[in-house]
């Protein structure tokens, strides 16, 4: 039931965003993250953004990642 | 980048499979709290790709299991009065109550909507000004917080018929009370991403500091999960125990403030009911004077007396001391078309994915 799935901001109107969910336009409420702006990906659950994904985070981890598995 | 694909790539996680191997010397047990990691963990196959002695249990994280047959009993009961429409997210309806389940109440004509979002509870409220609708407030704190925006929006609004039966849980109390019974050997934790991402890292810090335990908030993709599991290993053998986050591109110290705001508007914690692990200090919410009017426990209703299965060992099966293998119902008599127990009901529910994956 927590599940949560990243999507893309493509447009925003007053608290609520469409957002690009694997190529399916969905209307998400921005009540709970209202600091979004359009090309950024949010974590959706249940119709709202809960969080900005941080795509700098998403980078270094998937690099730390790739150091992990290399150097084995 | 698309936060998904890239968390899947087959050569990285072989290469921290072999680094978990290499890196793990001593029999360990660690528990996933939350529902949506088992899902994963059997769908990408994550247990048989681990060493013999890497042990994973599955823990209480599946709001649908964790929820009282009183609860669904009174959900029931509610579906039978004429003026009320029960608004819930799907997972609740095969739930079965001591004699009865949603999905039949459904069947003998009661109004019974399957909504995505706590909004359209609302947008069901508006569109039925002469009766009373019913959200059922179920889940974690990834959903308390759209629950909050739903009841301040009604409030705002000057709704009066949206009513919620309120069966919310909080995780880490949770936590503390299923590390203080000592039933199981826990040696580390694998932390729900997702609550975390609203509550943030200090509410688990008790872990570490008082039972001496490492702990790594982490995320659903199987790199993430290989990642999480391999910094459990890495403290372990290291003999520290910290709270860590593998989930950083979602997951913050502080939370999401906003979303802690609403909750903390409308809901003040309180003792809770869990299936299973019975009640619990702080590991629910009850509503704030101002909100009161619209909790349906106030409602004058009979319930029936509440009942389980006697032979459905799901409360032992949400701790993690028994294995769904270890009912004598599952497969037999328990299965998804023919749910006993609600562990078999949600899709999240350890039987249900024991039942899909093995």
């Amino acid at each position: 039931m927590c599940l949560g799935i990243p999507g893309k901001v493509i447009e925003i109107e007053k608290d609520v965003a469409k957002v690009d969910v694997g190529g399916l336009l969905r209307d998400v409420s921005l009540d709970l993250c209202p600091d979004v702006s359009v090309g950024e990906y949010v974590l959706i659950h249940t119709g709202f953004a809960i969080q900005k994904v941080d795509e700098e985070e998403a980078k270094e981890t998937l690099e730390l990642l790739r150091q992990l598995a290399e150097t084995m | 980048m698309k936060f998904i694909d890239e968390f899947r790539d087959k050569e990285i996680a072989e290469g921290l499979i072999q680094r978990i191997r290499n890196n793990s010397s001593r029999p360990i047990q660690l528990m996933e709290v939350c529902g949506t990691h088992t899902v994963s963990i059997f769908r990408y196959g994550i247990r048989g790709l681990l060493p013999d002695h890497i042990r994973l249990l599955s823990g209480p994280g599946c709001p649908v299991c964790v929820t009282p047959n009183e609860d669904i009993d009174l959900a029931i009961a509610l579906s039978r009065q004429k003026d009320v429409i029960i608004a819930t997210f799907g997972d609740m309806m095969k739930v079965p109550g001591s004699t009865s389940s949603l999905q039949k109440e459904k069947a003998e004509g009661r109004d019974i909507r399957i909504i995505y979002s706590s909004l359209e509870a609302l947008k069901i409220a508006k569109e039925n000004p002469g009766r009373r609708v019913v959200f059922l407030a179920i889940g974690f704190e990834t959903t308390s917080p759209t629950i909050a925006v739903a009841i301040l929006r009604a409030k705002n609004e000057n709704l009066h018929n949206l009513f919620f039966l309120n069966s919310q849980k909080r995780v880490p109390p949770a936590l503390l009370a299923l590390l203080q019974t000592k039933r199981i050997k826990i040696d580390g934790l694998i932390l729900p991403g997702h609550v975390s991402t609203i509550i943030g890292t200090i509410p688990y810090q008790f872990i570490a500091r008082e039972f001496g335990r490492p702990a790594v908030i982490t995320g659903f993709e199987p790199l993430d999960i290989l990642q999480g599991i391999w910094m459990l290993v890495k403290q372990i053998e290291e003999n520290r125990a910290t709270i860590e986050v593998q989930y950083r591109r979602v997951v913050h110290e502080e939370g999401n403030p906003i979303a802690l705001s609403k909750i903390g508007e409308v809901f003040e914690k309180d003792e809770s009911r869990w299936r299973g692990l019975g009640l619990i200090p702080d590991t629910g919410y009850r509503f704030k004077e101002s909100y009161k009017e619209m909790d349906v426990r106030n409602f004058e209703v009979d319930v029936e007396p509440s009942r389980e299965h006697p032979e459905c060992v799901c409360g032992e099966v949400l701790q993690g001391i028994k294995t769904p293998l270890e009912c004598r119902l599952f497969k037999r008599v328990c299965h998804p078309e023919n749910p006993i127990g609600p562990c078999m009901v949600s899709i999240e529910g350890t039987c249900h994915t024991y039942f899909k994956f093995s």
